[in-house]
């Protein structure tokens, strides 16, 4: 999606058509960085990254999802801050074997709603992959067709993968061997 | 004991992904397969824990701000502070408005007004400021038609369409160059979709589809009154929920 090298310095009508078209997507940039990174200061700086990139690469973005454009270059930009600082975590995440059964508990069936921090505490112990498409999915409302431009993975494998996340976070909900996420319950 | 379709359909169905038949032979799943009924209801109550909890992080005030004095290259309001920089964001969404029209403008261009379809985008903007998206907030059609009573010099159709992914959330008085309208919000996954009503005008049809600054605009007519829909769900989204209601 992206060219090899960025175009020429914009000129003033394409600012506006910048700041007209991708800066309303600002919060959206910044929610993906903020659950990707942790925390807010790295948050900030990787989104501000992101849009001074998006600005580069702006004459190469002709029309259509300028949201899913953002983010995808967001996405990037968390990925490499990651890897960078040794907070990567090259999960095979088709690998289920090593995720406990959930149990059917009655807390299983009772994830109280509003539960702020144990949720947040759960997604924040997912890996990244499955944290982004809960988060991309869950509070951005992105489509499927969305979350695989955004994630660079086949239309066909955002469905198991969502599963998988949703299935992975219910048990760091509810399983006794993730303590952390069982604090309060 | 497992059924194969918890595992796949259904999440394309929890997440509005089939098509109609996919989704009509899901439902006739659910009534016989005890585990898929509970699985859903689980998926459910995961969905409604993550939407109510506020776990949305909204970009901090001053970043757009630093951001927009890093990016190199002409500014849109540098150095301009106070009323002024009003003045400049204007006309920069001025010149936004015109390239997008160029850019995005459909061909038959003397179909509608485009003034109104831009007021109408920039009344939707306003009412996702806090506060301003709702004067009447229900899901119930009979609450929120009967709130327009009194209030604008005709009774605009409201219709739920919870049944078809498009909940009603309410209806708010707006204006749209200079007139008084009829605002009813639905939503759409986690998107809001303002439709605009108001009665129409032999000189001005509204009819058509456009894009400004990011949001999609639709517009028709329909027993004496006419329609705009604003959103930043896709085309294809808001072409639905036209179609929902030019059949009610």
């Amino acid at each position: 999606m992206l060219p090899d090298s960025p175009t020429n310095v914009l000129n003033q009508d394409d600012r506006s058509r910048f700041e007209a078209i991708v800066m309303p997507h600002l919060d959206a940039a910044y929610n993906l960085a903020r659950w990707l990174l942790g925390g807010r200061s790295e948050a900030e700086d990787a989104t501000q990254d992101a849009m001074l990139r998006a600005y580069k690469f702006f004459n190469s973005f002709h029309s259509g999802d300028a949201r899913a454009w953002l983010l995808q270059i967001v996405r990037n930009c968390c990925y490499t801050w990651l890897q960078k600082n040794r907070k990567w975590v090259d999960v095979d995440e088709l690998d289920d074997e090593s995720v406990p059964r959930e149990k059917d508990t009655p807390e299983t069936l009772a994830i109280r709603v509003s539960d702020r921090e144990r949720l947040t505490r759960a997604l924040e112990q997912l890996s990244p992959q499955f944290r982004e498409i809960l988060v991309l999915r869950e509070l951005e409302g992105c489509s499927y067709k969305e979350i695989a431009t955004i994630t660079s993975r086949p239309m066909g494998t955002i469905m198991s993968a969502l599963a998988r996340a949703r299935h992975q976070l219910r048990v760091l909900l509810t399983d006794p061997a993730h303590k952390e996420a069982r604090l309060e319950l | 004991m497992s059924c194969e379709f918890a595992h796949t359909s259904l999440h394309a169905y929890l997440d509005g992904e089939l098509d109609a038949a996919g989704s009509a032979d899901f439902n006739q799943h659910l009534q016989t397969c005890s585990i898929c009924s509970a699985a859903l209801g689980k998926e459910e109550t995961l969905r409604r824990a993550l939407e109510e909890s506020r776990l949305y992080s909204r970009a901090p005030a001053g970043l757009k701000l630093r951001i927009q004095e890093s990016l190199p290259g002409p500014s849109a309001d540098k150095g301009v502070r106070g009323r002024w920089r009003w003045v400049v964001v204007v006309a920069a969404a001025l010149i936004a408005a015109t390239l997008s029209w160029r850019q995005f403008g459909p061909t038959d261009r003397q179909s509608y007004d485009r003034a109104a379809m831009f007021a109408a985008v920039d009344a939707h903007l306003r009412s996702l400021q806090p506060g301003h998206l709702l004067d009447v907030q229900s899901t119930d059609q009979h609450t929120v038609k009967p709130w327009f009573d009194g209030k604008l010099d005709f009774a605009p159709p409201v219709h739920d369409l919870a049944a078809n992914d498009f909940p009603l959330l309410g209806g708010r008085l707006d204006i749209i160059e200079g007139r008084t309208v009829a605002a009813l919000v639905y939503g759409r996954r986690k998107h809001f979709i303002s439709v605009f009503v108001e009665k129409s005008a032999p000189d001005a049809s509204w009819n058509g589809s456009g894009q400004r600054q990011g949001y999609q605009w639709t517009a028709w007519n329909k027993d004496g009154f006419r329609f705009c829909a604003v959103s930043d769900v896709s085309a294809a989204d808001l072409e639905d929920l036209k179609q929902l209601l030019m059949q009610h």
